[in-house]
């Protein structure tokens, strides 16, 4: 038995290294001089470590990183709670609220799911480019927001909401709104927490639809800054990799945080198939 | 956990159903209330979407977006005509037959060795998922520059020199033979592993201890039989899931493409490497041919459906593991 445990100890430690090694890479190469990433000989750590590459990221006046990773901040943040509570909002009506428009209503929510995302983008593009929103915030935003699987996995949620809980509640004098506002949504919370955690990841990772929809760089977000960056003529090597190391910080400090609440969201969300 | 607030009297008290349509009128104003953002939203930038873009690709819609010029099925004549757009399908198919089974086999193999860990576990799950956290432009980014550039000091050419080859390889421009896909499956593989190693460590948590002890009284005894007997068939709906989502994704990829590839999408470049996104993100926006690039995501949509069908029949035929694991 001991030597099994060894056995996969050692495997597992094997695997490690590879997923690893990138995240070694990146910070290795932030901090290393122009010369010495230019270098030909391999070299495990800078012979002393420099901070030119994030001055020069942020100081690159074509590729504005600092309004970048502003303009993904302010997207990610808008989209997780806004795209979630719509979706809460929805789900509960469908499972609560009985009225006769309910079947249809949730076939009508659902039959989007049939058509893969990515595909779509440029239908997309063509309703949202006629609307003016090519170049807005809006036009980043607001295709995003509409979750047909986000109310799928809330209304299964609230279908199996305590109805003695909902009765208490309407004994208060609470109307449909009411028991949703303060009764619902609030113990909803981890579920709210989970989805919105993966949706901010989503918004915050998000390359086509910026790419398409942002084209000025003053709407560029910061994936598509660090693509700009990648693939300029002469490449800035420490300042590419200083800039991609501050885009991926936000997120792995998330996930070492609320890895508890992400592993929830993708098991509810791998349930999909 | 919730609070037990003093009933209100309400004023007039309860009044039991008095009109009919009366009486449902406050469950309507709600139920349109909470509902009327998410239909709104689904309906202009899903329905109204994909119908545009449906009359649109039976129009010649070049520098508009206005019906009008019909032209029938030229747009899909003329994609389905082109040997890039033909070559990007061909592209994706191949890609998706080899990213999908290895992808599939690496999370399940992870997700088999993370549940025999016994401490430490959580560790080890976070080194593998950890990459879910990271952007497919920054993966591109590390794997074109760093990992696999095409520099002396490299990782993967520092490797090659020290197993003896001393030629610098140009990982991402060798084309014959084709090492830039080496690149572009192992950043994928990268990104996306840790996700579905997740989802099979959960499957597997969720099988009950008892059957491996009765599997283990029936005379299975190396891990093996354990695996094939119990784990494997258990995981069937876990298994069938992962392959659809991998199957979706796949056939979307972009960003990597779009990334790591870059001087070589004109088509000019020695490795074609456009994906179907990627042409129809070239047509559309570079071109400003919409008509074309709706045609193209039709045309990408159905191959979506009848892979993810004939997935499907497949998975279908697998049934009798399932009543043997049971």
């Amino acid at each position: 038995m001991r030597k099994r445990h060894l056995g996969s100890y050692a495997a597992a430690v094997v695997f490690a290294v590879p997923f690893l090694l990138p995240f070694y890479l990146l910070i290795r190469n932030a901090l290393m001089t122009r010369r010495e990433l230019g270098s030909l000989d391999w070299q495990w750590w800078p012979e002393e470590i420099s901070f030119q590459g994030f001055a020069d990221a942020f100081g690159n006046e074509a590729v504005p990183l600092a309004n970048a990773l502003w303009n993904s901040t302010l997207i990610a943040a808008i989209s997780a709670p806004l795209s979630t509570l719509l979706a809460s909002m929805a789900g509960y009506a469908l499972a609560r609220i009985p009225v006769a428009a309910s079947k249809p209503v949730f076939y009508f929510i659902i039959a989007t799911m049939m058509v893969p995302g990515a595909a779509t983008f440029i239908p997309t593009f063509v309703v949202v480019g006629s609307m003016g929103g090519v170049n807005t915030l809006w036009g980043l935003i607001a295709p995003g927001l509409f979750s047909a699987f986000a109310v799928l996995l809330f209304r299964g949620f609230y279908l199996r909401f305590p109805r003695e809980l909902e009765d208490a509640g309407r004994v208060d004098g609470l109307g449909f709104l009411g028991l949703y506002a303060r009764l619902a949504l609030p113990n909803s919370g981890a579920l709210f927490a989970s989805l919105g955690i993966l949706s901010f990841i989503e918004h915050w990772n998000a390359f086509l639809w910026p790419l398409v929809i942002g084209q000025d760089p003053e709407y560029w977000t910061v994936q598509v800054a660090l693509s700009t960056n990648l693939n300029q003529q002469a490449v800035n090597l420490p300042a590419l990799f200083a800039g991609a190391l501050v885009a991926i910080l936000p997120l792995v400090a998330l996930f070492l945080i609320a890895q508890r609440w992400i592993v929830r969201g993708v098991l509810l969300s791998g349930i999909k198939g | 956990m919730t609070t037990a607030a003093p009933a209100r009297p309400r004023a007039g008290g309860p009044h039991r159903a008095p009109a009919r349509w009366a009486s449902r009128w406050p469950a309507w104003r709600a139920f349109l209330l909470l509902t009327l953002p998410m239909v709104a939203g689904l309906l202009l930038f899903k329905y109204v979407a994909i119908g545009w873009g449906l009359l649109l690709s039976f129009n010649d819609a070049r520098g508009t977006i206005s019906l009008g010029s019909w032209n029938g099925l030229d747009n899909y004549r003329r994609l389905l005509g082109d040997p890039a757009f033909t070559r990007s399908l061909v592209t994706i198919l191949v890609f998706t037959l080899f990213i999908v089974p290895v992808t599939f086999a690496l999370a399940l193999g992870l997700a088999v060795l993370v549940n025999r860990l016994r401490g430490g576990r959580a560790i080890f799950r976070t080194t593998f998922f950890i990459p879910t956290a990271v952007s497919y432009v920054v993966g591109a980014l590390v794997w074109k520059m760093s990992l696999f550039s095409g520099t002396p000091s490299g990782v993967a050419n520092s490797l090659a020199y020290l197993l003896g080859y001393e030629d610098t390889i140009g990982w991402v421009a060798t084309v014959d033979p084709p090492l830039y896909w080496i690149v572009l499956v192992t950043v994928r593989l990268w990104l996306q592993t840790g996700l579905y190693m997740i989802l099979f460590l959960a499957g597997i948590q969720q099988i009950p201890a008892q059957l491996y002890e009765a599997a283990r009284v029936d005379g299975a005894h190396t891990e093996w039989q354990l695996f094939r007997h119990i784990t494997w068939p258990m995981l069937r709906n876990t298994s069938v899931a992962v392959t659809l989502l991998l199957i979706i994704n796949a056939f979307q990829a972009f960003d990597e493409f779009y990334n790591i590839l870059a001087s070589n999408l004109s088509g000019l470049g020695s490795a074609d490497g456009r994906t179907p996104l990627i042409y129809l993100f070239q047509t559309a926006l570079g071109e400003q041919n919409y008509g074309a690039g709706s045609a193209g995501a039709f045309i990408v949509t159905a191959l979506i459906v009848v892979f993810t069908l004939l997935q499907g029949r497949f998975a279908g035929f697998g049934r009798t593991g399932e009543e043997e694991g049971r």
